[in-house]
């Protein structure tokens, strides 16, 4: 299934009308994903522990969570990037009708780059270090537009020029080294977007820049999104970035998501005590000099297994008995909005929802 | 470019000249001192004392030393003890054998190498990933020389496939023209001598061989294993590009860097490992020249053929080394 | 032949070396503990040190159990052995392996053989990692404490590490004995003098790492010696791959020996057994008794491969980033 490149606006329209019509059907059903490590000779690592979310087409969704959460893991597997050996995966992620966890590799590999792509983490060693940058761009294109070498050129000098690359025919030639880190991230988001993914994964895309670069940056993706309503998935651990730019955020703890929420509720009434400690966390510029800071007491170490109960539950402040003996399920309230926590905190006008419903 | 050459020559000279001085000085030290060089062990003390003094060798050290060095310039390196000839000659006469049996050696060492060390790295922890760590260890224990007389008692003497000694069968005529045997038949469009000339190369080059298959295989499988969990061969995969291109643009071009650095270092020992080669099969090229000079004690022809190997080890070695730096776009010089 | 290429293998000792340059309280004095786990369950350690242990034995005990002496010329004198027609017997029920060409025990040559290779294969090592260790120390040592004097220094002496380089490692042997002569000792230096640019690049790296790590710059700053530095601090921490290179380079110093031997320069007496005597010598003999290349070929092949399982499998036990 070739893409066209079409205009920009075009596809925009196009792209609003579906939304409005396919509410029911999401571009991506993520449903009670779990990828388990198990090596010779170390221990079973549950990385990803049932992990459900949806992404719809244009929604920007966040995945939030400190390291060593699964966040990463999670695009990983839904991209098929996991090594085979010592990886169990389980679950669905459903896209566009198909589950990517079923297809075969030539498949997967027709749909990444063209359907979905996806952004790394350190922009310099995602990038190979001896072959010149225009190259990287125009494989792509070469690949799944099947353009010839002439007009992949092309194209890929109007792709750095669109990602705020300066002069872009010179930078055809250069090689990773002689960019600075904040173009060779656009770089890298110039060969995602290459060819018009309908979702584009971003993991932690920022985290290796310099703060003003980063701000540069997310907003290069955000104008991407919007222009060509593209879907995007955020993951990160900085509640700043996700505040700017998600639609709706799910927040992930030991390898589960504990609350899902849309931005403005998540953070003016986070409900998952995890979250509450998360905002909590963060220093204030208003705040007095004498307020101490409070960070969530224990550390990622302190974990419970989810099925012995709630894994959050030895640093939780808000724990009872009831957190202890089996893991809380997924609790829906109106607006879209769930949390898995038996004991959340609630604002004092809000009640919890009557039954617990166990939401995919 | 044309700076980093000459200051890479330039770094070669203390080298090749403390090279030369201590050779100079082992041929002051040899058993029986330098009139060895010209007499052997014969001769009477008389005798002896004359040529001492004919060589000079009743002038202070330094004096000796830049008549050397001079003599060393102009391309005379003495001449053989045994067959009277310069030594120059001598190995301008064998080095096309020597040089037709390491380039074949080298083919085989790269050939299977390259191919074994990227597919065990592939395929890890497999059967044939075990084997090939497994034969590559195993490879450099086995002495050369002995895998040479087996090759030769199993596949010649015995079987009969390849012929046992020798660059050329005594039946061919061929006609030489540039002394590379197989090259000459070549280009003689006499067929049936450049095949002759490779066939008596295939099992030599084969003992030969052997040690730099098993560290080029190992080498690889290591680079290709490194290369594999780097995060832009992720963002290759992530593209969604085909395997040929990861495997050729991402994998393999990162992988083969440090491997082609050590082909340079490799010639070393395959050409030390010539001389012991050789001497089993009776291949007529320098090796078997050192090997039989040694038990002759013909010094001249040692110490002259050792200061060519070392040069043309240290000139292969610069050429690598510069190679490399048109390869990797990191290293290169703005 | 050296193990492997100077140049990649430096590398991978340079990083080794780094690594163990991180200070013994950092990690717990556990790196040498960590590292004996891991060697314990390595099957190629395992393996490895058995043959190692094998060897040893018969070394140390071997030659007090062997039913023969090993240059009684039994044969011969029972005209049972006539090499000049061709005549040399096989193995039997009183010559496990036969006789060899001048109507030896080969079995009583072999076992008694294993304690002058031992031998040859140790001393050699040690010329080789003294020398080296001595020459990279120093050079290491100037260039990372001595400042400018000291810079200079290094490259000298890196220099004449770099000439021997020049020649590749059978040639440089083939020059030392030529020189010497052929005796036993010669062999035990020449192979020795291969393995010297070997240990002193490894060493020189390792105190480079060392002298510009952070924990040495704490320790000047306190006010400690330079040589109490040295001492109680770089030493030990260099000693990890040192040791690995050791185990490697026993391994190709039996077999160089062998090469040395083939071609004339080695031991020339025939009577001492010695497994890369036995093997140059009977390479007259190969077409009337292959068995008796094959059997000290064989040792020394074992041999040479236990070390160097062992040898692998102790560095990556030391470093598992070095896993191949």
């Amino acid at each position: 299934m070739a893409r066209q490149s079409g205009s920009i606006a075009a596809s925009v329209s196009e792209r609003g009308a579906h939304r409005a019509e396919r509410r029911g059907s999401a571009l991506l059903d993520v449903a009670d994903l779990s990828v388990t490590f198990a090596h010779r000779g170390a221990p079973t690592v549950h990385a990803v522990d049932g992990v459900s979310f949806t992404v719809d087409e244009g929604e920007v969704v966040g995945l939030v969570g400190e390291s060593g959460c699964g966040k990463s893991v999670t695009s990983l597997a839904i991209m098929g990037l996991l090594p085979r050996r010592g990886v169990q995966v389980s679950g669905r992620a459903v896209f566009d009708g198909r589950d990517l966890l079923t297809l075969s590799d030539d498949e997967m590999r027709d749909i990444r780059g063209r359907d979905i792509a996806m952004i790394f983490q350190d922009p310099l060693s995602s990038l190979n270090p001896i072959v010149p940058i225009g190259v990287q761009v125009a494989e792509v294109l070469i690949r799944h537009r099947k353009l010839d070498r002439a007009e992949a050129r092309r194209e890929s000098a109007e792709l750095l020029d669109r990602v705020g690359i300066p002069d872009p025919q010179r930078r055809l030639r250069e090689y990773p080294h002689q960019l600075s880190g904040g173009m060779r991230q656009r770089a890298l988001i110039a060969m995602a977007v290459a060819c018009r993914p309908r979702l584009l994964i971003a993991d932690e895309p920022t985290t290796a820049l310099d703060v003003t670069i980063q701000a540069q940056i997310l907003e290069l993706l955000k104008s991407l999104v919007r222009e060509s309503g593209t879907a995007l998935i955020m993951i990160t651990h900085d509640l700043g970035v996700v505040a700017g730019m998600c639609d709706t955020i799910n927040v992930l703890y030991a390898g589960r998501v504990v609350e899902t929420a849309s931005r403005r509720p998540l953070f003016a009434e986070p409900r998952h005590p995890y979250t509450v400690g998360l905002l909590g966390s963060i220093p204030r510029l208003d705040g007095a000099r004498e307020d101490k800071l409070r960070p969530i007491p224990g550390s990622v170490r302190d974990v419970l297994p989810w099925p012995d109960g709630c894994a959050f539950a030895p640093r939780c402040d808000r724990r009872v008995d009831a957190c202890v003996g089996e893991p809380p399920a997924m609790t829906a309230a109106p607006g879209g909005r769930a949390y898995r926590c038996v004991n959340p905190v609630l604002a004092v006008t809000t009640p919890p929802a009557a039954l617990a419903k166990e939401q995919p | 470019m044309i700076r980093l050459i000459l200051r890479r020559l330039l770094q070669l000279v203390p080298t090749l000249f403390g090279l030369s001085l201590l050779l100079f000085i082992w041929l002051h030290r040899l058993p029986g001192g330098p009139e060895t060089a010209i007499l052997g062990e014969r001769g009477t003390p008389e005798l002896r004392e004359a040529v001492r003094r004919s060589m000079g060798l009743d002038q202070p050290l330094w004096v000796q030393y830049g008549r050397f060095i001079r003599r060393l310039f102009t391309g005379d390196l003495g001449a053989s003890i045994q067959t009277k000839r310069p030594v120059w000659t001598e190995f301008a006469e064998r080095f096309p054998g020597t040089f037709e049996l390491t380039v074949v050696a080298m083919i085989i060492a790269v050939g299977i190498g390259i191919p074994l060390g990227y597919l065990a790295a592939r395929r890890r922890g497999t059967w044939l990933d075990t084997l090939s760590v497994g034969g590559s260890l195993l490879g450099i224990c086995i002495p050369i020389f002995f895998l040479a007389y087996m090759l030769r008692l199993a596949f010649s003497v015995e079987l009969g496939w390849f012929p046992a000694t020798g660059r050329q069968s005594v039946g061919i005529n061929a006609t030489r023209v540039t002394g590379f045997f197989v090259f000459d038949g070549l280009i003689t469009r006499e067929w049936d001598a450049a095949w002759d000339a490779l066939w008596h190369l295939i099992l030599p080059a084969i003992a030969l061989a052997s040690i730099p298959l098993a560290i080029i295989t190992r080498m690889t499988r290591a680079s290709v294993l490194e290369v594999l969990g780097e995060d832009y061969v992720r963002t290759a995969q992530a593209k969604g590009l085909t395997q040929r291109v990861v495997r050729g643009r991402h994998v393999l071009r990162n992988a083969l860097l440090p491997v082609v650095t050590t082909i340079g270092l490799l010639t070393g020992g395959l050409l030390s490992g010539a001389v012991l080669t050789e001497t089993v099969f009776a291949f007529n090229g320098i090796g078997h020249f050192v090997a039989s000079s040694i038990a002759t004690r013909d010094y001249p022809v040692l110490m002259g053929f050792i200061l060519i190997i070392a040069l043309i080890y240290v000139l292969v070695n610069l050429v690598v080394d510069i190679s490399y730096t048109l390869i990797d776009p990191r290293v290169r010089v703005r | 032949m050296s193990v492997l290429t100077p140049g990649r293998k430096v590398e991978k000792l340079d990083r080794l070396a780094e690594l163990a340059a991180a200070p013994a309280h950092e990690r717990g004095a556990s790196l040498w503990r960590e590292a004996w786990r891991r060697l314990r369950h390595n099957p190629s350690a395992i393996v490895g040190a058995a043959i190692l242990g094998l060897f040893v034995l018969v070394a140390a005990f071997g030659p007090f159990f062997v039913p023969y002496g090993p240059t009684d010329t039994i044969g011969v004198a029972s005209g049972e052995v006539r090499p000049a027609a061709g005549v040399i017997p096989g193995p039997s029920a009183e010559h496990w392996l036969g006789y060899d060409h001048l109507g030896r025990d080969e079995f009583s040559r072999m076992v008694v053989g294993a304690r002058q290779t031992l031998l040859v294969g140790v001393v050699a090592t040690l010329i080789g990692m003294t020398a080296g260790c001595i020459l990279g120390g120093i050079a290491g040592a100037a260039q990372g404490l001595g400042g400018r004097w000291g810079r200079r220094v290094d490259t000298v002496l890196m220099r004449a590490v770099d000439m021997m380089l020049a020649l590749p490692s059978l040639l440089l042997a083939i020059s030392i004995a030529a020189l010497l002569g052929p005796s036993l000792t010669t062999v035990m230096i020449a192979v020795g003098a291969i393995a010297v640019p070997i240990f002193a690049r490894l060493l020189r790296g390792s105190m480079i790492a060392q002298a510009t790590s952070e924990y040495v710059l704490a320790a000047t700053a306190l006010g400690v010696r330079k040589h109490r530095i040295a001492l109680s601090h770089i030493v030990p921490n260099s000693l990890a791959p040192v040791l690995v290179q050791m185990t490697l380079t026993l391994a190709t110093a039996i077999i160089e020996a062998a090469a040395l031997s083939f071609l004339g320069l080695g031991n020339p007496d025939p009577s001492t057994p010695e497994w890369g005597k036995m093997l140059a010598d009977a390479q007259r003999y190969i077409e009337i008794s292959p068995g008796l290349a094959i059997y000290p070929a064989t040792a020394i092949i074992v041999t040479a491969f236990g070390f160097t399982l062992l040898g692998e499998a102790m560095r990556e036990a030391l470093d598992p980033k070095l896993r191949t």
